[in-house]
This record gives C-alpha cells, sequence and structure tokens, in this order.
C-alpha cells in the first residue's frame, strides 16, 4: 500500500494534450497546492500517524478562535481546507510542520488516486441512477415511462427486499478514482493534467494521492 | 490573400481581446492560459466554411511518414481554443467523406486555401443532402 503523502487541489476543467505522435488524451486539469503541513498525528499522542495538510489561503477574520488556535499555534498561515493523509511513520519524518507541499510530489506516467465529492443530481428517478430500462413509450403505456416495475414477490416473502433499488437522491457523494494516470505536470504554475474525468464540478476540493492498488 | 480577405477575419482579433481580458477570469482563465502555451507554433491561415482547403496530414506507415493531401470544402469550423476543429468534406468516387482535422494537431503539416467560398451560414451541412450542380459554392468576389 502506498504509505506516501497526497496533496489538495482544485479541479479546473477539461482540456485536452496532443502527444508527440499525433495523437490526443483527454485530461482533467488540477490546480494543486501549494499545501503546507500543518500538523502531524503521531502514533504517540494521537494513536495514528497522519499528515494535516492545508490548502488555499484565507483571511484571518473569516475563521472563529478555535479555528485559527490550529494556525497560530504551529505558526501558519491560515487556510481554507485542511486534510489528513494517512503514512507511514518514515515517511511522516520527511515532513516538517509548515513544510510546503508542491506538485512536483508526482511524476509524469504516475498513477494516482483522486477523492471529490461528484456533481449532485437531486431526487432522481430509477432510470438515471441504475440505468433500469423504463416502460414502453407506447403500445397504450400511460403514466409508467420511466417506472421501475415491480419490487418484488407475493405472499413469500410477503415484502420488500433490503437494498431495493429505487428512486432517491443521487450523487453528491465522496467518491474516490483509483489508478488514474498523471500526464503532466506544470511545477511552476502549479498545475497537473489527470486523465480522463474526475469527480466533481469546477472548483470542487480533490485530494489526490499515489495510487493504492496496482503497481506503478 | 487579398484586402478583402483579410476584412472577413478583421473581428477575430477583437473578440479574442474582450474574451481574454473582460470576460474570463478565474479557473476557466487558468485553464485558458494553460491552454495557450500548447497550440502550435505556425498558425494555420485564416480560413471559415465554404473555403475550399489542401490539408497536408502526416500519416504513419509503419516505420516511415509521408505526407497525405486531403482536398475538400470546410463545412464547419470549431472553435474551442486548444481543442478546435474543422470539418473537411469532399467527394470520392461519388462517395460523401468528411474528416475531422483537429487545428492544433502535430500532425498536420499545412493547410492550403485554394479557394474562397461566398456562403452565408457558418456550417454548411445542408450539403450533405445535395449533389452536382446544387452543391457548388460561389467563389468570393465573383458575381
Amino acid at each position: 500500500m502506498n504509505q506516501s503523502c497526497g496533496i489538495l487541489g482544485k479541479k479546473l476543467g477539461m482540456t485536452q494534450v496532443f502527444n508527440p505522435d499525433g495523437t490526443h488524451c483527454t485530461v482533467t486539469a488540477v490546480e494543486v497546492g501549494p499545501c503546507v503541513v500543518v500538523q502531524k498525528r503521531t502514533a504517540e499522542k494521537d494513536g495514528y500517524v497522519a499528515l494535516q495538510i492545508g490548502f488555499e489561503d484565507i483571511a484571518e477574520r473569516k475563521l472563529n478562535r478555535a479555528e485559527m488556535g490550529v494556525f497560530s499555534k504551529n505558526k501558519v498561515a491560515p487556510k481554507r481546507y485542511l486534510r489528513e493523509f494517512r503514512v507511514s511513520a518514515e515517511e511522516a519524518a520527511k515532513y516538517e510542520v509548515g513544510q510546503e507541499i508542491r506538485g512536483d510530489i508526482f511524476e509524469v506516467g504516475q498513477k494516482i488516486d483522486v477523492t471529490g465529492v461528484s456533481i449532485g443530481k437531486g431526487f432522481a428517478g430509477v432510470m438515471k441512477t441504475y440505468g433500469f430500462a423504463g416502460g414502453k413509450a407506447s403500445h397504450g403505456v400511460h403514466e409508467s415511462f420511466r417506472h421501475g416495475g415491480a419490487l418484488g414477490a407475493n405472499m413469500t416473502p410477503g415484502r420488500v427486499f433490503k437494498g431495493r433499488k429505487m428512486a432517491g437522491h443521487h450523487s453528491n457523494h465522496r467518491v474516490t478514482v483509483q489508478n488514474v494516470e498523471v500526464v503532466r505536470v506544470f511545477a511552476d504554475d502549479n498545475i497537473v493534467f489527470i486523465k480522463g474525468p474526475l469527480p466533481g464540478s469546477r472548483n470542487t476540493l480533490l485530494q489526490l494521492k499515489g495510487a493504492v492498488k496496482g503497481r506503478k | 490573400m487579398s484586402a478583402i480577405d483579410n476584412n472577413a477575419f478583421a473581428h477575430y482579433a477583437v473578440v479574442a481581446y474582450i474574451k481574454e481580458e473582460l470576460v474570463m477570469s478565474g479557473t476557466v482563465k487558468k485553464l485558458y492560459e494553460i491552454e495557450q502555451e500548447q497550440l502550435r507554433i505556425n498558425p494555420l491561415p485564416l480560413f471559415r466554411a465554404g473555403d475550399t482547403l489542401r490539408v497536408h496530414y502526416k500519416i504513419r506507415e509503419g516505420e516511415k511518414e509521408r505526407v497525405q493531401v486531403f482536398e475538400g470544402l470546410c463545412i464547419y469550423r470549431h472553435n474551442g481554443g486548444l481543442r478546435s476543429t474543422f470539418t473537411v468534406r469532399k467527394i470520392s468516387n461519388g462517395v460523401g467523406v468528411e474528416r475531422i482535422f483537429p487545428v492544433h494537431s502535430p500532425r498536420i503539416d499545412k493547410v492550403e486555401v485554394k479557394t474562397r467560398g461566398r456562403v452565408r451560414r457558418a456550417r454548411l451541412f445542408y450539403l450533405r443532402k445535395l449533389r452536382g450542380k446544387s452543391a457548388r459554392i460561389r467563389e468570393l468576389g465573383i458575381r
């Protein structure tokens, strides 16, 4: 399992890049960092080892005293987002509180995992949510075009089984895309290009870290 | 290109300025700026739908690379920064063939504008239904 530290970023949108051989590749641009290590969780004190990193500057007046306490205690500039990354003890030793983390922790071709919140679809029916076929559009059908059909059997079992797929709230939850490839790294601009789509809308907060599964 | 031809594209610079300086901000602008770095170094000549083009396209055959020319009518330009494309239509052995070329593809060697057409719309998809005489496009400047 990958135990190295990740980074926080913001989705910029999608574009494409041309490879030298003329083929092109659809990518998502992510503005990563610069992030800063705000706190270190240690096994002795917290029971686990992790790095807490902050992303995006924020005015001090926008934080309350409790929130501000974290930053003043560790002497780092206040940040809008704080997230923790579980790391190995050796990895944690490489970082100091206040140290900056930039997009150059990734290299081109590396596989990473990206976590974000998917775009919410609101209360959605079974066709959109689960890909049900719906009903017929003609042949005398009325008021049943996008319904999901029957829910179960008769006297036996006499109830609807748990986990039955029904209409309800769709998306707007945490999603991790695994093993996506880093295509370009613009270290000076703090931007990385990642192959394929990523969860969420523009400006959404993303957590990027080395792939948990698979070989590099 | 004659003076009349250039006038047809005079508004392009103004549109680009308004877009870059006045409209865009935030994430859109950041993405736009990073796309700019990847645009082709030798820009294609200005052309629009209705123009007859000769597209010199590099193709690979095994180890060798050679240039193939695709000649036809430009029926659509899709402007989208780095993702811009244009569609070229030609009639090959009685069959209509359309190819979509990415403007900024490194495989496009060069584009020659053979003739400029006088057309009244930006997308000439109506040509797909037409054959022979009615599918002709009048040249610009010829009455």
